[in-house]
């Protein structure tokens, strides 16, 4: 086993050792959360052949505004079995940030292999609805603002600035879905081209239904590794983490220039996006125009595939979705398609919070 | 003094600040019991308590999520249990709050049904609250037949069935 890179930036290698997701759907209506995790816990540990014995710490992202019950992360704990008892967290956040806690505390050195994993329908409640109340509880979430109209107020003002064009969505969503013919786990796939998906109707101008993420139900999980685990679960083509970072901006929507996403620049810039080229980016661009705002942060050019897998817009597993492209980052740098991989996870209104993540082969 | 709203202070001058905002919110949700609780909750409609047991550790769960929660693999062997179990551990609610259905005082308690080796939350009547005690025996009383519906509320109360206390250690796992 070779090592590890970007050891200039001291940092303990960490390597996504396994990467597990359900199939993306609509609407599972027969299947509990503990149930639709199950399968994916047994699939992210069976394939590099462990058990839940080998892990020292288990960390989970989700949120109980999605179930409408609480401690529903509590619950999805039967999933895995935690008997004896063992180091657990939580965040109510996407599983990215969940997969971030973990590798902090592999940081540490006291322990060399973490279970990450997040689940959430969003088919269960009115999703715009209850993304409202992610809002300021003050001022904005009491007039209850849907995402999708939050999400045309930053497309338009990408229009305004002169920075993009309608065209320009429909090609990232025509591409996006395209990709996804080639994903077994897409909720939407598709070839269709950009003068067909222009002569759709907007559903609130400027965004009409190909740039909007569909809504699903989905699960994911993620092994990480270091030190001797790392060796042992790395296969031929480890994908180690050599940088990770998250920022967030205020909630306050008029005071950002949402054509820019300045905390995703920042977190770029601290996980050394920009020291070497990327040939994979995974973005949790959930509306299409926001993967335009994105590759700008990231500083990325056209040598760079974004969203092989189809993204967000091909499947957009609320709590998911972020590790998610972690994974299909690090599945890329494993299968040998990539050499370097940027993964990217965002949370709240017009890409509020962002978390950027480089892997890199050995 | 002007009645007028003061336009320069929204009013903090004359009126003093805002204390208290009321933003109702209401979420409607559709509830996926799943396949192992739909499985309880039909047997619930039978007059039945129906379990899961673990194909690794053995035990028996009612009602099933589905998993294990020991060891963390799929519960697929169903397991029908009686009608009887003991009363592990409880409390005499003697304090009226909002929504509440059952004159008080009356006795909440968990109940462990024989073979099961989880137990979950049941009414007892049938007894006054001051005899109530752990390792009572006791029996589910069903609603009428045509009244039995996919809920735990098929099930009216449990009450004591006359057998002697359970030993303590039969259930002490389980408090």
């Amino acid at each position: 086993m070779s090592a590890a890179p970007g050891a200039k930036r001291d940092i303990r290698p960490v390597s996504v050792a396994s990467f597990a997701q359900a199939k993306n759907v609509r609407h599972d209506d027969q299947h509990n959360e503990v149930e639709g995790l199950l399968p994916v816990i047994a699939d992210v540990f069976g394939a590099i052949g462990i058990t839940k014995d080998d892990v020292d710490f288990i960390c989970s992202g989700s949120t109980d505004y999605l179930i409408g019950g609480p401690f529903s992360f509590v619950m999805a704990l039967d999933a895995v079995g935690v008997w004896p008892p063992r180091a657990e967290s939580h965040v109510e956040m996407d599983g990215a940030w969940a997969l971030y806690e973990a590798w902090v505390l592999l940081q540490e050195g006291e322990i060399d292999a973490a279970l990450v994993y997040s689940f959430g329908r969003s088919s269960l409640g009115n999703l715009n609805e209850i993304l409202a109340l992610q809002l300021d509880p003050y001022y904005v979430a009491p007039l209850w603002p849907d995402p999708v109209s939050l999400a045309a107020l930053q497309a338009r003002a990408l229009i305004d600035a002169g920075k993009a064009t309608e065209d320009d969505f429909a090609r990232v969503a025509a591409r996006s879905r395209k990709d996804a013919l080639s994903n077994p786990n897409a909720q939407v796939a598709h070839d269709r081209s950009v003068e067909e998906l222009l002569a759709e109707d907007y559903v609130v101008a400027p965004l009409r239904r190909h740039t909007l993420p569909p809504i699903t139900d989905g699960a994911a999980a993620i092994v990480l590794a270091a030190g001797k685990a790392a060796e042992a679960w790395g296969g031929d083509n480890p994908a180690w983490i050599t940088g990770i970072d998250h920022r967030i901006e205020t909630h306050a929507l008029g005071a950002r220039d949402l054509t820019v996403s300045a905390s995703t620049i920042k977190a770029a810039e601290v996980a050394g996006v920009a020291d070497g080229p990327v040939d994979v980016a995974e973005l949790h661009a959930p509306y299409a125009h926001q993967e335009l705002i994105l590759c700008e942060a990231l500083g990325l050019d056209n040598t760079t595939a974004v969203n092989p897998s189809g993204g967000p817009l091909a499947a957009n597993p609320l709590m998911s979705a972020g590790l998610i492209r972690i994974g299909e980052a690090a599945a890329a740098i494993r299968s040998g398609r990539a050499r370097r991989a940027v993964a990217h996870g965002t949370s709240g209104p017009c890409l509020q919070q962002n978390l950027v993540c480089v892997l890199e082969a050995s | 003094m002007s009645t007028e709203p003061d336009v320069t202070d929204g009013g903090a001058e004359t009126e003093g600040p805002v204390t208290t905002l009321s933003t109702p919110i209401r979420l409607d949700y559709a509830f996926t019991p799943g396949v192992a609780q739909s499985r309880f909750l039909r047997g619930l409609a039978q007059g039945k308590f129906l379990g899961q047991r673990c194909p690794k550790c053995k035990k028996v769960y009612v009602p099933s999520r589905g998993s294990c929660p020991t060891d963390g693999v799929p519960t697929t062997e169903d397991v029908e249990l009686g009608n009887v179990g003991t009363v592990t551990t409880y409390c005499v609610v003697n304090v009226p709050f909002a929504g509440q259905s059952i004159e008080i005082p009356y006795i909440c308690a968990q109940v462990l049904l024989d073979g099961a080796n989880l137990s979950f939350m049941g009414l007892i009547q049938e007894i006054p609250t001051d005899q109530i005690r752990m390792g009572m025996r006791v029996e589910a009383v069903w609603v009428e037949p045509d009244e039995l519906s996919p809920s735990l509320a098929s099930v009216r109360y449990f009450r004591p069935n006359g057998e002697p206390d359970a030993d303590y250690d039969t259930f002490k796992e389980y408090l």
